[in-house]
């Protein structure tokens, strides 16, 4: 009886270089790079530059940076880079709602162009042609994407996003005479945290829905509270269970019914590209994650871009500038003259080598492949679905509604119960086979509760192993659950104790303040 | 029949035999059926009207860059522009670290699997830290305008105020972000600098604080290059009402300028930018957030902080530092929000400053001044220029009065344009009281020939 | 060397098994013994310290003589160090008491207890929240949350908890059934005191946004949400529970946590207050009624704030009704309703419907209540 070599568990393990921190490595005197030297006639000319500043503003202490050789640093940041599971190298399925997908290496080489790496943004439109038409086309594609009418490219992500349409909600009304009244904004328990947090930053007060029994939104409680008051709905959908709330059109009719505006957080729309827009359910305002669905790289955290579409009533409150073109002088061009707008949310003009990247892989794909995309998305979530749901222990939030779109929050309640195994346990141990998955956003609705969203770019196969190793996993939860308590086994360190994160008296966030607190190793002083 | 159907590069599972394969096994005729929860009428019942798409990889690389091509560089010209994105050399080692795969597509993992990031991340952390002197510095936000924004709102949550005064020789575009981000619970008052100087007017300061007052920020250098020397008495007046002293800095400058701890700032932020990333049209910026190691201001960063602890087995271990937010007392009480935002330029950075090492931004800052001394000795040669338009000392950029001369800056730096010279930033219309005037950055990637050729161009232009 | 306390109660969890609701009273208990039954907490009190095993040769138990957990200790091999005072048997609930504060003085990291929501009420009697516990089920009602769900369970919350693998404790609630009604198949609960336990989250940090605040911070937020919109016209009456609690620390001032108490211009009006005492205060002023759901099962009235009468609520009026809790409060409930119990039918009928929860500061949730 062969091996089904697509879905033999590999014997992995983590790379571990136990790579000291930099300062440990430090070697007095040592250089890394040379710095231009300043011209012998300058120095004849203005002198030594450091006496031209005040006395009391020169830097006495020479900075305490660690000095390394040139291969020295290479050697150690690569280490780093070594004890990290970008999507590039693994199945990353089960980073739910992060939307993991293959961002294509030939948009690298777009965004490290010197084209955009060496252009300032306040050099004279003439010389920066390409990119702003780069920006105002792709504002083109995410008008037709989504159905809404102009949108800002500014927003640095999604949670920035929330805050520009905060702005922008508040903006419109006040400018209808109701800044005062409108002071509520209602959203849901499944939202990102920041649905709730950045409005709130504006001075709204956030009411939130729980879910019915079908995992949907209780319309019911939500019709109680819209009124004069509230300022918007804003809503994910489908939200992060990956249940699609099919009533989505009443609530929007609702809240228009009072006034208020309805804000789509896009981050879930891996699974809707050519199927569902913004503007069908009547979204006033929606964002969308660039460096999600739109495959720019995740980048450990950033930089990555929330892009916000408005419908015309709204535009005039964009934030400033736009990118325009001027069809006479075949010109595009950078419009400022825009009264009503909110000012700004962020320095220039957006994260350019990110926009960039989205606008190619939407041009690489065009209707039909970004079609494609939703569709496979579709597709692998539901082929994932139907495995996962096979193993033992597991279930479905929500089991009684069937459907979902593009991802699925599952719980290992029943495993739980029968082994004492956690969802925390069954993390730790994954990362022992190669990969990761994510729980889910605070609260815990969903009791030990494990998120997968398998993209376009995850193929049969890649399915297939992953969902082999979360048999392994649930295997020795029921006959060895000790394994999975101590794991991880093969990881790039080894248990890491956190009581020092939350004391004052102990933690240390950079190493100068690490020195400070203690000896040698974790030796207090 | 249909024409064959394309299979993408990007979708392994485009591929039809494999979607039957899938479809059956989950038991559904067609993929239409798997979102039958989506409403008849909310169905997009057309094609979308995008372009024609360039499935060949070639061909997409001849449509981008056919139009990139439309761009003209700071490298293909001499540009002098600054006003906060500023022309740096970045070290090969950065850039190569930061293509690296497992950094670029790395996200949320744990401090197990991912403790590559959350070390690079310490590092980046501990070494800006050794520039500003200070032993708490967050992971990266947005940009520098982000930062002033944040260090604003947490000095109300610090002091349980909700008032600021902000220095009017700040960048005019991060005010406009400051404005936005404060309304409507912050009062933002605005605080004169003196005119001959450039700095921060202390009069002004004395008349506008007072015990509502959370937080003062300043430049420094301010936006139109004016080194701050006032800096401790600055402090004793902010510190007497009882506010916080906030500083945003160019991190370039720490070479040589003292860390604004250093003259008793409280909270100091800044761009990254300066270290290591390019310029990217504006879009290669991060701000930083500093502070004391203490618990009241520790407690307010919204953003992450990374912290170093021991592992079972004595390695190096990473985590999330657990904030406390603890006054939510005044109506400016938001924990603010959290985001993905500039990591990787966080570790862009972190590499930057492990590639100059000490005596690099020594050399750095102090190159800076020179050739920008050297600038405005030669500069202020040409009939027709004023300059310096400040009694202050200068960093990197200061400002060109051409009043004298005629010209417009539009004019001028058509004119320099035409020469291959991207002129400094056109002041006239965010400073009208300073007329036609232009904000010139000079920093270590000009040589003196380059420096040359604009003071050469500027007499040809008049 | 890691030192917890154990302390056994022999005697709980013997009338389950032959059918009585507890072994509270000498006669019942006697009556069960009558009827065969054995006692299940050395049982479940060995299965409890298997986890244990793994440090046995760091870890030092201070438990008590004989049944009390000397015999557990010895029949699982650990080291022990026995008490004196306690007798060591026929033991009643004063030694448990006087056991858990001579082990607690002795300086454990933990005291481990076995037995029921009777023996839970005794170690809180004892030592309240100065010690952090965990409870082995072994008794037959088990209303209180302090007990983890299963004698295994508690055996390994200890072991990570001794390791630091957690570290933050909550508290909870311990509860008191009234005997006599219980074994007559009415649950009336009253709310008793609160213990301290490790919160069994182990807080794998990380993620996109790293860690998140606290339950106390989050208490603090409601406070400050509840005294930012304090009207100068009103009372307000302050039900039991941690959650309302913040106000009053908020405000800085005393408080009962299981009584109710009254504010009046930020100013303390009352403390611990009676159903009359609360009506006579109703009577002068307008009033608003600010509690939080007690017990596991979310009931806002009749679990533990009976002075709450019906005619009390009835003279607040609905629309002064403030409910605060925390998400994770209301995560507990697993999707239920609220629930309310007054004793009076017609105004359980009135109460029904969707009210909004202050759950942090300026975030209300709306969410059911039920009868």
């Amino acid at each position: 009886m062969g091996m089904n070599m697509k879905t033999k568990l590999r014997n992995y393990h983590a790379v571990c270089w136990d790579e000291p921190i930099i300062y440990e490595l430090d070697r007095n005197g040592e250089r890394a790079i040379l710095v231009p030297e300043v011209d012998k006639k300058i120095t004849e000319s203005v002198g030594d530059g450091i006496s031209s500043i005040p006395k009391s503003m020169r830097r006495k202490n020479v900075p305490q940076l660690p000095a390394l050789s040139q291969p020295q640093v290479l050697r150690h940041f690569l280490h780093l880079s070594q004890e990290n599971l970008g999507v590039d190298l693994n199945i990353d399925i089960g980073q739910g709602t992060c939307t993991m997908k293959y961002s294509p290496k030939i948009n690298e080489q777009f965004a490290n162009s010197e084209k955009i790496t060496e252009m300032h943004p306040y050099q004279d439109e003439s010389t920066s042609q390409g990119l702003l038409e780069i920006m105002y086309k792709t504002e083109q594609l995410f008008k037709e994407i989504s159905g809404l009418d102009r949108f800002s490219l500014h927003p640095g992500g999604g949670a920035h996003g929330i805050y520009t349409i905060s702005s922008i909600i508040q903006a419109y009304h006040k400018s209808c005479g109701e800044e005062g009244k409108r002071n509520e904004i209602i959203t849901t328990i499944f939202s990102h945290p920041a649905d709730a947090a950045a409005p709130r930053v504006k001075g709204y007060k956030t009411i939130i829905i729980y879910p019915d029994e079908n995992g949907c939104p209780d319309i019911e409680a939500f019709k109680k509270v819209v009124s004069e008051h509230t300022a918007a709905l804003l809503i994910t959908n489908p939200e992060d269970t990956g249940i699609y709330n099919s009533k989505i059109a009443e609530f929007t009719k609702i809240v228009h019914n009072f006034g208020g505006l309805c804000g789509y957080d896009q981050a879930n729309a891996n699974g809707l590209l050519g199927i569902t827009r913004a503007k069908e359910a009547n979204f006033d305002l929606s964002f969308f994650n660039l460096h999600k669905t739109f495959s720019s790289p995740h980048g450990c955290g950033g930089p990555g871009s929330g892009i916000v579409g408005v419908t015309n009533k709204l535009a005039k409150f964009l934030p400033v500038p736009v990118v325009d073109y001027d069809k006479k002088n075949n010109k595009y061009f950078l419009d400022y003259d825009r009264p009503d707008s909110i000012g700004k949310v962020k320095d220039f003009y957006g994260v350019i080598p990110v926009i960039l990247r989205a606008y190619a892989w939407i041009m690489s794909l065009g209707t039909e492949g970004l079609r494609e995309v939703s569709n496979v998305a579709i597709l692998n979530n539901n082929y994932t679905m139907k495995k996962i749901l096979e193993l033992r222990g597991v279930s479905m939030a929500f089991p009684e509604h069937k459907h979902r779109i593009e991802q699925v929050r599952y719980s290992w309640e029943k495993l739980s119960k029968e082994t004492g195994i956690t969802t925390e346990d069954i993390q730790r141990r994954i990362f022992d086979f190669g990969t990761h998955y994510w729980t889910s956003h605070e609260p815990w609705l969903i009791p030990e509760p494990f998120t997968i969203e398998p993209s376009e770019s995850y193929s049969k196969d890649d399915i297939d192993e992953f969902i082999a190793i979360l048999g392994q996993i649930v295997k020795e939860a029921y006959e060895d659950p000790k394994k999975l308590k101590n794991a991880p086994y093969k990881s790039s360190v080894h248990h890491i104790d956190h009581e020092v994160f939350d004391d004052p008296s102990k933690w240390a966030i950079t190493w100068r303040a690490y020195k400070k607190k203690y000896n040698g190793y974790f030796q207090p002083k | 029949m249909n024409s064959k159907k394309i299979v993408y590069p990007y979708i392994p599972n485009s591929e039809p035999q494999v979607q039957n394969e899938m479809l059956q096994e989950i038991g559904a005729n067609s993929i239409n059926e798997l979102f039958s929860d989506i409403p008849e009428k909310l169905l997009l019942h057309k094609k979308m009207n995008l372009p024609k798409p360039f499935l060949s990889e070639y061909e997409l690389k001849r449509h981008i860059e056919s139009i990139l091509s439309k761009n003209s560089t700071c490298k293909e010209n001499i540009s002098f522009l600054g006003a906060g994105c500023w022309q740096h050399y970045v070290p090969a080692v950065v850039d190569e670290v930061i293509h690296r795969s497992e950094f670029l597509t790395a996200y949320a993992g744990e401090p197990y699997e991912d403790h590559g990031r959350f070390q690079a991340g310490f590092e980046y952390a501990s070494m800006m830290g050794d520039m500003l002197e200070m032993d708490v510095v967050s992971i990266p936000t947005y940009d520098w305008s982000q930062a002033a924004s944040t260090s604003l709102r947490m000095s109300c949550r610090i002091t349980g105020r909700n008032e600021v005064i902000v220095s009017k020789t700040i960048n005019p575009n991060r005010l406009l972000v400051i404005k936005n981000y404060c309304n409507p619970n912050v009062n933002v008052v605005m605080l004169d600098f003196d005119s001959k100087t450039g700095l921060v007017d202390i009069n002004d300061l004395e008349k506008k604080i007072s015990n509502k007052t959370a937080g003062v920020y300043v430049e420094n250098p301010s936006y139109l290059g004016s080194i701050e020397s006032n800096g401790a008495k600055l402090s004793e007046i902010i510190h007497k009402a009882g506010a916080l002293f906030l500083v945003g800095v160019d991190p370039s400058s720490l070479g040589v300028l003292t860390p604004p701890i250093n003259y008793g700032a409280d909270i100091v932020c800044g761009d990254l930018q300066p270290l290591g990333i390019h310029m990217n049209y504006g879009g290669g910026v991060a701000g930083f957030i500093a502070t004391r190691d203490e618990k009241e201001f520790v407690s307010e960063y919204p953003s992450r902080l990374f912290g170093i602890a021991p592992t079972e087995n004595s390695e190096w271990g990473f985590g999330d530092v657990m904030w406390e937010r603890t006054s939510f007392a005044n109506r400016e009480s938001s924990k603010e929000f959290v985001g993905t935002a500039a990591a990787l330029w966080g570790i862009a950075a972190g590499v930057y400053l492990a590639v100059m090492g000490p005596e690099g931004m020594q050399e750095l800052g102090k190159g800076i001044i020179q050739r920008s001394l050297y600038a405005q000795k030669e500069i202020r040669k040409i009939k027709g220029v004023k300059l310096p338009l400040f009694q202050s000392a200068n960093y990197s950029e200061f400002v060109v009065d051409f009043n004298n001369s005629g010209k417009a800056i539009k004019e001028i730096n058509k004119a320099l344009l035409k020469k291959g010279i991207f002129g400094g930033k056109d002041l006239s219309k965010d400073f009208p009281q300073f007329g036609q005037s232009a904000l010139y950055c000079v920093t270590e990637i000009h040589t003196k020939e380059d420096i040359d050729k604009l003071v050469f161009a500027l007499k040809e232009v008049f | 060397m890691y030192k917890i306390g154990l302390i056994v109660n022999p005697i709980a969890g013997m009338g389950g098994r032959v059918g009585l609701k507890g072994t509270d009273g000498r006669e019942i208990l006697q009556k069960a013994k009558s009827l065969g039954a054995i006692s299940l907490s050395p049982k479940r009190t060995s299965v409890a310290l298997r986890p244990l095993s793994v440090i046995q040769d760091n870890l030092k138990l201070i438990t008590c003589p004989g049944d009390m957990g000397e015999n557990e200790t010895i029949s699982c091999g650990f080291v022990s160090d026995i008490i004196n005072g306690i007798k060591s048997k026929e033991t009643t609930f004063a030694d448990t008491q006087k056991a858990a504060r001579i082990i607690r003085d002795r300086g454990v990291d933990l005291l481990l207890f076995a037995g029921g929501d009777g023996t839970a009420r005794d170690i809180y009697i004892a030592i309240g929240t100065t010690l952090p516990v965990i409870g082995i089920p072994t008794g037959v009602k088990i209303h209180s949350a302090v007990f983890a769900s299963s004698p295994s369970k508690a055996g390994e919350l200890s072991l990570l908890y001794l390791q630091k693998k957690i570290h933050k404790l909550r508290e909870v609630e311990v509860m008191d059934i009234d005997e006599q009604a219980f074994r007559n198949g009415i649950v009336k609960a009253r709310l008793f005191g609160y213990l301290k336990i490790p919160y069994e989250r182990r807080c794998i940090q990380g993620g996109k946004l790293g860690s998140s605040p606290s339950e106390e911070i989050i208490q603090k937020a409601i406070a400050d949400d509840i005294i930012e919109s304090m009207n100068n016209d009103f009372l307000y009456i302050i039900g039991p529970g941690t959650t309302t609690r913040a106000i009053m620390q908020r405000l800085g001032l005393s408080c009962t946590l299981l009584g109710v108490d009254a504010v009046y211009r930020k100013e303390l009006k009352g403390l611990d207050l009676g159903e009359s005492e609360l009506l006579k205060l109703i009577n002068k002023e307008k009033a608003k009624l600010i509690i939080t759901p007690i017990g596991g099962q979310g009931y806002i009235f009749g679990r533990g704030n009976q002075q709450l009468s019906p005619q009390v609520i009835r003279k607040v009026k609905k629309e002064n009704i403030i409910i605060i809790a925390t998400c994770n409060k209301i995560v507990s409930l697993k999707g239920f309703p609220l629930l309310v119990d007054t004793g009076d039918l017609s105004l359980d009928r009135e109460l029904n419907g969707y009210v909004q929860i202050v759950t942090n500061y300026h975030e209300r949730a709306v969410y059911r209540v039920k009868f």
